[in-house]
């Protein structure tokens, strides 16, 4: 059992309180997941250049040694604040470049995101707590994805903690397993795709990213979902602009959809949406089994 | 009538002062408030009550009930009325799936959607779906009926028994030993008079009978030297 939510914000004028109108509901999936907790939220553009989520276990690790190095070795603007354990980088350079230069020169600090948009922020504990010690509820974007984990397949650690992204901007949250992961693994390996854990997860947001390098559309992508991977699952997926829902041809693990016109919100179990405003009026409704679901910025 | 608030009193404090009624009646209508998707609101219940659930109730809402009628004013999560064996069970919005599964008896009416697995091995409940259910619905159904006046998703009936359904809509696909049936007027007077009960307008001439093609294994008495 794991609990996943999510909240794309179609109004505008909400941005500002995505993170407070998102706490309560990564908080309410608590009895579904209080091992580890973590979420993906989208906003603060670096349009030209790169955003990196690091983190280190030193809360006082020296941010500003390694952005200062970052600047002399790439020649690159760098601008980074901190959260926690975890840093912002926003870097004057592209994504390649920069997880490269961190690779090389910072092995101890774990990269949690990259891209323009995306920042992930986990840790393992109980989903108030990691709330509260990343000041969610302060936040501000446009979607936000989460996911509370009961760990059943591999310990309580950061490196099963969820939400994964493997490749920019793209992040996936999943309660389910899958059956053919170590197989698909070592295919997207072959294409290239970088894996961090052996986690099931990671390797159906892996497939997603190298189905949208191919081309595909994240509709495309999620329709070659539904055929190549096997096992259970529901899905809830965040890109740079959209948001997808999607659930195994079975329908094995529960999930709730709401939609008014200011948001459209995911979550394992109605109980996770109850703080929502306007959720008495809004349409509530269960997501059809291998039906895709997919809002997008145009 | 008493009025309980699920944002200020236990479920649990709810459910027992239900169950005590059990034993000596003293209040026949109770109302809960702020279900706000909380579990198992009202199971259990062994007594001719009334109960009002307003708001969204969670999984397995009136699991199962004896004699009482609940109503959800909104929607039901996972298993509503799973194992009732009497009284009647109303959901005024959608449910989610496996609604009245395994349930022995009683009336489970859902007024919009039912998720995949409705009545999955129903044994005696009728159910009356105001629009579409879910696939794998009716699966292994022993007896009572089932009625859809939407559309039915993949493997409707699959290895039924004697359980009967009744289709308005299309059906997806039909499951393994799952056959239509002819519509006789014993079949026509049933069902009219379930549509009466309830309460749903629809004509019962508008419907297709489905029931068990008694093909598979358990329906042939070669097999019964196996034991």
């Amino acid at each position: 059992m794991c609990g996943i939510v999510g909240l794309y914000l179609k109004n505008p004028a909400l941005e500002s309180e995505l993170g407070a109108l998102f706490e309560p509901m990564l908080i309410a999936m608590t009895d579904r997941g209080p091992d580890s907790a973590g979420f993906a939220i989208y906003g603060d553009e670096v349009v030209d250049g790169t955003k990196l989520t690091l983190r280190h276990e030193d809360e006082n690790y020296n941010w500003e040694a390694l952005a200062e190095l970052a600047r002399a070795e790439l020649n690159a603007e760098v601008v980074w604040f901190q959260n926690a354990t975890v840093a912002v980088f926003k870097m004057h350079c592209d994504a390649p470049r920069a997880t490269a230069f961190i690779e090389a020169h910072a092995s101890d600090v774990l990269i949690l995101s990259a891209g323009h948009s995306i920042e992930i922020l986990k840790e393992v504990g109980l989903p108030e707590i990691i709330a509260n010690n990343f000041n969610l509820k302060g936040m501000k974007g446009t979607h936000i994805i989460g996911h509370t984990r009961m760990a059943t397949e591999s310990a309580v650690t950061m490196a099963g903690s969820h939400p994964f992204s493997t490749g920019e901007d793209l992040c996936l949250v999943h309660n389910g397993s899958l059956s053919n992961h170590n197989r698909l693994r070592l295919e997207l390996k072959r294409q290239g795709i970088h894996f961090e854990t052996d986690n099931d997860s990671e390797v159906a947001a892996g497939y997603l990213m190298h189905r949208l390098q191919e081309g595909d559309t994240l509709k495309q992508a999620l329709e070659n979902a539904l055929k190549d991977l096997d096992g259970f699952f529901t899905f809830t997926i965040g890109t740079r602009d959209g948001f997808a829902v999607v659930r195994d041809p079975i329908a094995c693990k529960p999930a709730v959809l709401a939609e008014t016109d200011d948001y459209v919100a995911m979550a394992s179990e109605y109980q996770a949406l109850t703080t929502l405003p306007g959720i008495e009026n809004a349409r509530v409704w269960e997501p059809e089994a291998a039906k895709i679901y997919v809002w997008e910025r145009t | 009538m008493k009025t309980f608030d699920l944002t200020t009193t236990s479920l649990r404090d709810i459910n027992q002062a239900l169950h005590e009624q059990s034993s000596e009646c003293t209040e026949r209508e109770w109302k809960i408030t702020g279900a706000k998707g909380n579990h198992n609101i009202a199971c259990g219940l062994d007594q001719s009550l009334s109960v009002d659930i307003e708001g969204h109730a969670g999984y397995y809402c009136a699991g199962m009930n004896k004699k009482a009628h609940v109503v959800v004013h909104g929607n039901a999560g996972q298993g509503v009325a799973e194992n009732m064996m009497s009284g009647t069970v109303r959901v005024k919005g959608q449910a989610s799936q496996s609604a009245g599964a395994t349930a022995h008896g009683g009336l489970l009416v859902i007024e919009g959607d039912a998720g995949a697995r409705c009545g999955i091995s129903m044994k005696g409940v009728e159910i009356v779906v105001g629009g579409n259910v879910g696939h794998m619905s009716c699966f292994m159904g022993q007896a009572g009926a089932l009625v859809v006046c939407g559309d039915a998703g993949d493997a409707l009936g699959d290895s039924l028994y004697e359980t009967q359904i009744f289709v308005k809509g299309s059906v997806s696909s039909l499951g393994a030993d799952c056959i239509e049936k002819e519509m006789r007027q014993e079949h026509l007077e049933y069902l009219t008079d379930l549509l009466n009960r309830a309460g749903v307008d629809e004509d019962p001439k508008d419907f297709k009978r489905y029931g068990s093609a008694r093909q598979l294994y358990n329906f042939k008495v070669d097999n019964a030297s196996a034991y």
